[in-house]
């Protein structure tokens, strides 16, 4: 009896850790800023007024906190140009190509790297005078404007650096999908006389359904969540800032917890929203887990 | 004819792509090989006079104190990764190896817990770790890099699944415990999961910026990205220092790049698809 006891502990002991760091470190969190975000807590007092829907109110009403949602739409449809790109040359490199390793090597290399030296590379190109003014130069634009200073163009720049940032990996898992699809149906097809774009729509493009439409629920997620490129380059200045640097002077600059707790919550509730449909519309049709 | 035609545009966009990718990088390499007054007086495309002045990068190493960023950032991803290791291929020998019950409760927590993206709950998490007191050092970075990484445990997950069950069973007839199990037999059957998880993990821990930027302010504590933040104040008009702290950071990336390609690559699939 006192055996079995002890087995039926002994699951429960390999995976406390674990289960309480989960708890402990993202639904604890979760549950605390529902509650935060129908008070007036500044962070640091004991104190709290529950305040009901004031916050959310404010949130949706005050144009400071619904416009970073139009900012999140310039990298929305930035990665459509992303996954396009990513897609283009996918499918190129799935070919015999020369230096194929090299040019995937390069392709994909920015995505690992430090996104505070990526903002650092991308400030010094689109610096007055830079680099980026410098080569449109040679192709004979002289009026450029100011990448980052300007609030019409500034969010273009910092999109595009987005898209620098992340296309290697959009790319990476394109080729790897791209490259799981049987060679023998290339060659019949080939045998066929399907040219290269009847092997895209026919026999790529089906394979790789699923990869396309979980790099939309990235880009989603993804551009609403974006941080660290605008953080670097511009803090946010000339309209480029995004839901986590709002959130983030919210709560850590103006003491206003309760506030960024709704504005958090609601960015939740955007994402749960996206992903149920997303797994509505493309069912996961190899489930690997229990 | 047409073929030819094809083939030279692919290769042409791919020569594009190559230099959209490397020029904004390159003209940071040239920039910081050059003096404060070549700087000055060249254009971002002139390469520098003098390929071996260092000065910059003794600059920015220093007064920069990348030293000591370097060592923060490789102290707290050596514990969190052995942690994340620990915990996570414990969870996975529980959730894959023994039935019991609560089990698919306990996977339910997991699963939806990927649901959350961890930038949006930072506001509450701040205030716990703040309650625990570990703001300010680096045991606020090593527990968040530990407790909210569900991507390990999954990958954990998957590659025991392809362990035999039968090496477990005999060893238990043979009068094994299940940590015996465990620590002699499934860990080290483990090893390309656990290499997969410390290469994602570890190029993950290097490049993170929001965590170490909120949770440990102190200039003691700055690791490699909050050191190389830290550039944009003093160092503002200072841009050949600035270029030389951002190709410290580069540089062991492409290092680590160059060496592990393979593993890199399936990693961040594995990674990603999950």
């Amino acid at each position: 009896m006192k055996l079995r006891s002890v087995n039926r502990l002994t699951p429960w002991l390999y995976s406390a850790a674990a289960l309480i760091l989960l708890i402990t470190f993202t639904y604890i969190p979760v549950a605390n800023m529902i509650g935060y975000s129908f008070t007036d807590w500044d962070g640091l007092s004991r104190e709290r007024d529950l305040v009901g829907l004031d916050n959310y109110v404010k949130v949706f009403t005050d144009p400071r906190y619904w416009q970073v949602f139009l900012v999140s739409m310039y990298y929305f449809v930035a990665s459509f140009a992303q996954i396009a790109i990513a897609l283009y040359f996918a499918t190129v490199l799935s070919f015999k190509t020369r230096f194929r390793n090299f040019f995937k090597g390069v392709l994909f290399f920015p995505y690992l790297l430090n996104g505070v030296a990526v903002g650092f590379v991308f400030l010094y190109l689109f610096q007055p005078g830079g680099t980026l003014d410098l080569v449109l130069g040679f192709f004979g634009v002289q009026d450029t404007p100011l990448w980052l200073g300007d609030p019409d163009i500034a969010n273009f720049s910092l999109a595009s650096t987005s898209v620098w940032r992340f296309t290697g990996l959009t790319f990476v898992l394109f080729l790897g999908a791209i490259q799981s699809i049987p060679g023998e149906l290339y060659e019949a097809a080939e045998i066929d006389g399907a040219n290269r774009w009847q092997q895209f729509r026919f026999i790529i493009a089906p394979g790789i359904k699923r990869i396309i439409s979980l790099s939309f629920i990235l880009a989603i997620s993804g551009s609403l969540s974006v941080f660290e490129i605008p953080f670097v380059m511009t803090n946010g200045a000339n309209g480029t800032s995004t839901f986590v640097i709002q959130t983030v002077q919210t709560a850590f600059y103006f003491q206003r917890v309760g506030l960024a707790s709704a504005m958090a919550v609601v960015l939740l509730l955007i994402v749960l929203v996206i992903t149920w449909i997303q797994r509505r519309m493309v069912p996961d049709e190899d489930v690997t887990l229990s | 004819m047409k073929r030819a035609l094809a083939n030279t545009g692919k290769y042409t966009s791919l020569i594009a792509a190559t230099l959209v990718v490397l020029v904004p990088l390159l003209v940071v390499l040239f920039a910081s090989f050059k003096t404060r007054g070549e700087y000055g007086s060249s254009g971002p495309l002139d390469p520098p006079s003098d390929w071996f002045n260092v000065e910059n990068f003794i600059v920015a190493f220093t007064s920069g104190r990348m030293a000591l960023g370097f060592w923060n950032t490789g102290l707290i991803l050596v514990v969190s990764l052995i942690g994340t290791i620990i915990i996570g291929t414990m969870t996975a020998y529980a959730l894959d190896r023994f039935d019991f019950r609560g089990k698919r409760l306990v996977f339910f927590l997991f699963l939806a817990a990927t649901l959350v993206p961890g930038v949006t709950t930072q506001v509450a998490t701040f205030q716990i770790v703040k309650g625990l007191g570990l703001v300010n050092t680096p045991w606020s970075a090593i527990i968040l890099y530990m407790g909210t990484d569900i991507i390990s445990i999954y990958i954990f997950v998957q590659f025991m699944q392809s362990i035999p069950k039968s090496l477990d069973e005999a060893a238990l007839v043979d009068g094994a415990s299940r940590f015996l199990i465990y620590r002699k037999i499934i860990l080290p059957l483990l090893a390309p999961a656990i290499a997969t998880v410390v290469i994602i993990k570890g190029i993950g821990i290097y490049n993170e910026f929001y965590i170490p930027f909120l949770y440990m302010p102190s200039r003691d504590l700055a690791v490699i990205s909050t050191a190389l933040f830290n550039f944009k104040g003093p160092y503002g008009a200072n841009w050949e220092v600035i270029a030389a702290g951002t190709m410290i950071v580069i540089i062991p990336t492409v290092i680590v790049f160059l060496a592990l390609q393979r593993w890199i690559y399936n990693g961040v699939t594995a990674g990603a698809t999950k």
